[in-house]
């Protein structure tokens, strides 16, 4: 697979996490359980479609090659996308969703804070605006993560399920590539080395006042995703996304 | 076509006189007047979207930053602007977008914010500064009554900028533009 300079991945992988998300929730759209859920889903959906583009604009700068923020998200390839495993998950339920939502929150909050303080000024820029932005979503998926594990026994299980089906994947939370390591020592990208127990210590306090366990660290598996090696939902949700483009090239309104 | 081709079809048209520095001021009376097209009771000046106006290389030029990072209405606005300016002679303004740094609700003037109210939408409360993850709700009054008796229904409302809100005393619902 083509690899590019390590700042580069590393936006990609900021890029499409943000994007991928954005396209998960927004399949919300029509059948959400309520109104006010339904424009909080769209929202959240919406500021990241925001990020990934700030992203990959730059990613596609610094790839040249004639690229944009646009070809990157419609015209690569699922080997070419560099999101986490976690966002690429089918939504499943209410519990799925907003579980997959706190994880990824949680990710973000930590590591746009350390984005912020980046040498790169683009990084810091793109990072600090993003953070405004993550605070009100950690905020609202964290309490939904509380209120449906310590809330009815049906919505606790379904949590129980939740963790169950998402576990495995986490483990991508709280490892650094040696690439990403060594841009956050260079402090291209600002130290992110406390991201993971950052990651690990918001969910271990959510949880608990959620009255959910804590499982035991996942472990690493044959997928990959900094690899392009995605779990098989990735394909299926980019066939969607990338239809109109795929269909009719530069098609603009 | 593209809008600078449009500026300069206008101009030869209306043989409109070129605009100098000496035009700053217009240009700010200009903007002044340009509305969000979300809120089109606030003007962009309002938001604290326009950040600089400078005359640079023999054009105007207008800095802005967008309020959040997906917000749809970036585009229009930055086209609204161009369009205001052209339509006011300065047929080769450039309107440059600039993310840093990073947009806050305290930019967003004292007149804005009685706009706001009298368009029902409660202003930003305290700055954005001291917000962060765990801070406590921020007492929101609501803008028909005034009651400072009301309830937080959505953190997320009809756009990206607003929080949905409820009065527990006359009752209304209404937004509250969210402080970041």
């Amino acid at each position: 697979m083509q690899k590019y300079d390590e700042l580069t991945e590393f936006l990609l992988r900021m890029g499409d996490s943000a994007l991928v998300q954005a396209q998960r929730l927004c399949e919300w759209t029509g059948k959400a359980p309520a109104l006010e859920e339904e424009l909080a889903l769209m929202n959240v959906g919406l500021d990241l479609v925001g990020q990934a583009r700030n992203w990959l604009d730059y990613a596609a700068e610094r790839i040249g090659d004639g690229h944009d923020a646009d070809s990157l998200a419609y015209r690569r390839d699922e080997r070419h996308f560099r999101n986490l495993l976690m966002v690429e998950q089918p939504n499943g339920d209410f519990a799925v969703t907003m579980l997959k939502q706190f994880f990824f929150d949680a990710w973000q909050y930590p590591m746009l804070t350390q984005l912020s303080k980046a040498k790169d000024e683009r990084v810091a820029a793109i990072a600090t605006k993003s953070l405004k932005e993550v605070t009100y979503h950690l905020r609202r998926s964290s309490e939904w993560v509380e209120r449906l594990g310590d809330g009815t026994e049906e919505s606790h299980q379904r949590m129980v399920k939740a963790i169950d089906a998402l576990w495995r994947f986490s483990y991508e939370f709280v490892e650094l590539s040696t690439q990403e390591q060594s841009l956050s020592e260079a402090h291209t990208i600002g130290d992110i080395s406390s991201v993971a127990t950052k990651w690990q210590a918001m969910v271990n306090d959510v949880f608990a006042r959620a009255t959910l366990t804590v499982p035991d660290a996942a472990q690493p598996f044959y997928l990959a995703s900094r690899d392009g090696v995605h779990s098989e939902h990735l394909g299926f949700l980019l066939a969607e996304m990338q239809y109109l483009q795929r269909a009719h090239p530069n098609a603009s309104w | 076509m593209r809008p600078g081709e449009i500026g300069q079809l206008i101009a030869t048209d209306q043989q409109a006189t070129p605009k100098t520095e000496a035009d700053l001021a217009l240009a700010e009376q200009v903007l002044a007047e340009v509305m969000d097209p979300e809120v089109p009771v606030v003007s962009v000046v309002d938001l604290g979207i326009v950040r600089k106006i400078t005359w640079r290389d023999g054009h105007l030029s207008v800095l802005i930053t967008p309020t959040y990072s997906g917000c749809p209405a970036t585009e229009v606005i930055e086209l609204s602007i161009r369009e205001a300016l052209v339509q006011a002679g300065f047929v080769q303004a450039e309107v440059v977008q600039r993310l840093d740094p990073a947009w806050t609700t305290d930019w967003i003037t004292q007149a804005g914010r009685e706009k706001l109210k009298a368009y029902g939408i409660s202003p930003p409360v305290g700055s954005a500064s001291k917000r962060s993850l765990t801070s406590v709700a921020p007492q929101v009054t609501c803008p028909i009554c005034g009651s400072e008796h009301t309830q937080l229904v959505s953190e997320f409302g009809s756009t990206a900028c607003k929080a949905l809100y409820r009065c527990l005393d006359c009752l209304e619902p209404f937004d509250y533009f969210k402080c970041i």
